[in-house]
Formats: structure tokens, sequence, C-alpha cells
């Protein structure tokens, strides 16, 4: 686990269980991490739409924060989650998903951030949340 | 009590089969007050891999899908429903081998939107591992969304 905060996103994430399970992988771009997350049977919801199901959205969210959190931070620990509210804006369809997210205040021990989830218009979102993470 | 209608029944069983409720491994438990949903341990909800606990998003995931069954359970008649919302408070990590419940209370439902209570906890429910709180849009008449009568 040596490489798990070694700064590089693609290994970190990598090196998370439940990430490779739904299947998300990190690229650095412009300084801000991009996350993606393909589509796959396993993620469905709801079958006859077919949509993501809204855990499935929370949990690509919550990543692209920790993400952020821990590439910006360099912190020695992952980053633990406080609390996050995601709003649903439509629903996800059966496509390949997109995730950033933003530090929006930093303090010593608990940062406030913003993630945007988009699939094929980053204009138009599928879902975001706000959360506290102590770091 | 009252029996539960056959509508119900088949939206239990429909959300038991929920692809992704199936890949992470969990079953739905109860379809009371609270609706009641069982998540086992295992290696692929790791969140922290040097201490095993499970990833967030994984007590997000049940507690959505609790939520949304704790709708239903609430509901006259069969419909579709839509996540508006979902806030999560994480009240301690989860501890790792354990079973992960999560217990859903739909509290006021009108006529576009239902809202709902939850909790997850390890077996005691007075010592949460999170609790949520989630609204639910009702789409009265609605055709899409979890089927409502059997195949």
């Amino acid at each position: 686990m040596s490489d798990f905060r070694t700064g590089d996103p693609a290994k970190l994430i990598e090196a998370i269980p439940y990430c490779r399970h739904l299947g998300v992988t990190a690229d650095l771009e412009d300084g801000a991490l991009l996350l993606t997350m393909p589509f796959a049977q396993h993620l469905i919801g709801n079958p006859v739409l077919p949509a993501l199901h809204g855990g499935v959205i929370g949990s690509l969210l919550e990543t692209a924060a920790i993400a952020q959190v821990i590439y910006e931070t360099r912190g020695e620990r992952l980053p633990k989650p406080v609390d996050i509210t995601v709003d649903y804006l439509r629903s996800g369809r059966a496509v390949t998903s997109f995730a950033r997210a933003r530090i929006a205040r930093q303090g010593k021990r608990v940062v406030n951030v913003h993630a945007e989830m988009w699939q094929e218009d980053e204009a138009k979102p599928v879902a975001n949340l706000r959360g506290h993470f102590l770091i | 009590m009252s029996e539960v209608p056959a509508w119900l029944l088949h939206a239990k069983s429909h959300m038991n089969l929920t692809p992704y409720l199936a890949g992470i491994g969990g079953e739905i438990v109860d379809i009371g007050t609270p609706a009641r949903a069982r998540l086992p341990y295992s290696e692929k909800l790791v969140g922290d891999p040097q201490t095993g606990v499970v990833h967030g998003g994984v007590i997000t995931g049940l507690l959505d899908h609790t939520s949304g069954l704790a709708v239903m359970v609430k509901l006259r008649e069969p419909m579709p429903i839509a996540t508006l919302d979902l806030r999560i408070d994480y009240m301690r990590p989860a501890k790792p081998h354990q079973d992960i419940i999560a217990e859903c209370e739909c509290v006021r439902v009108t006529h576009e939107v239902a809202f709902v209570r939850g909790t997850a906890h390890q077996g005691d429910a007075n010592d949460p591992i999170a609790l949520c709180t989630g609204a639910f849009m009702l789409i009265r008449g609605g055709v899409h969304g979890i089927p409502v009568a059997p195949a």
C-alpha cells in the first residue's frame, strides 16, 4: 500500500476495493482529478429505465471528493466523511459517468468539498454533492 | 397488522433483485415500519485498505435503497419514485467483518414528495454508524420506475 498516498491519483483510486467494484478510475487534468465510471450492469438501480442506482451516484461523488482532498492536502490519512448531501438532478443513464470535486474551504481539521457528476454533457449535471471531511 | 398488499410484496422482491444491491451483496429483510435491509461485510466494499473499513458510499447506497423501500411501504398504491436529495451524517466508521443494518422510516407523504429518516447500525440502533434524511419525488401515474406488476 506504499503507493496509496504518493500523489498518483490513478494508483490511489485503484487501491480502493470498492472503487474497483464500481469501476472508477482517476486522471489528473489541470490540477483537478477527473473520475470516470463506465456503465456496467451491476450499477443499475432501476432496470426499467435503465438508470444508475442513487447509491452508485453518491459513491462516485464521495470518491471524487475524497480523492481531491487527498490530492490537494497530501494528507497522512484518508479524509473521514462527517456529512454529505447529495442532490439528484436527473436520472443517471446507462452510459459513462464523470465526476470532479473542488475544495470550497480548507480549515486545519475539516474541509468543505463540492463535487459534481455528469454524463455526456458537463453542462447538464446528473447530481452534486456538498460534504465535510476531517483531514 | 394489516395484510401486506401484493404489489408491495412484488416491489420488495424486485428491489431485492436490483443489480446494485445484489452486486454489493445486500438483501431486504423487512417491509414494515421501519423498512430494513442487511449488508454482510465483504472485501470489495472496503474504502480504506489500511483499516478494512467500508467505503462511505456503501452506507449511502444501502440507506438510499432502504429509504426508497420505506416510501413504498407508506404508499397506498404503487408508483415510481425518484430520490430528490439524501443527507448522510457519518457517526462512526463501520466495524469491519460485521453486518450493516439499514432501518428507514417514511415520516410523511404529501401529494408529490415523501420524507424519510433512517439509521445504519451494526446490531445496536443506539450506536449508529450513520443517520440519513431523504426526500423522494412521487411520480403519480408514472409509467417508468420499478415495475409494479409481475412481468
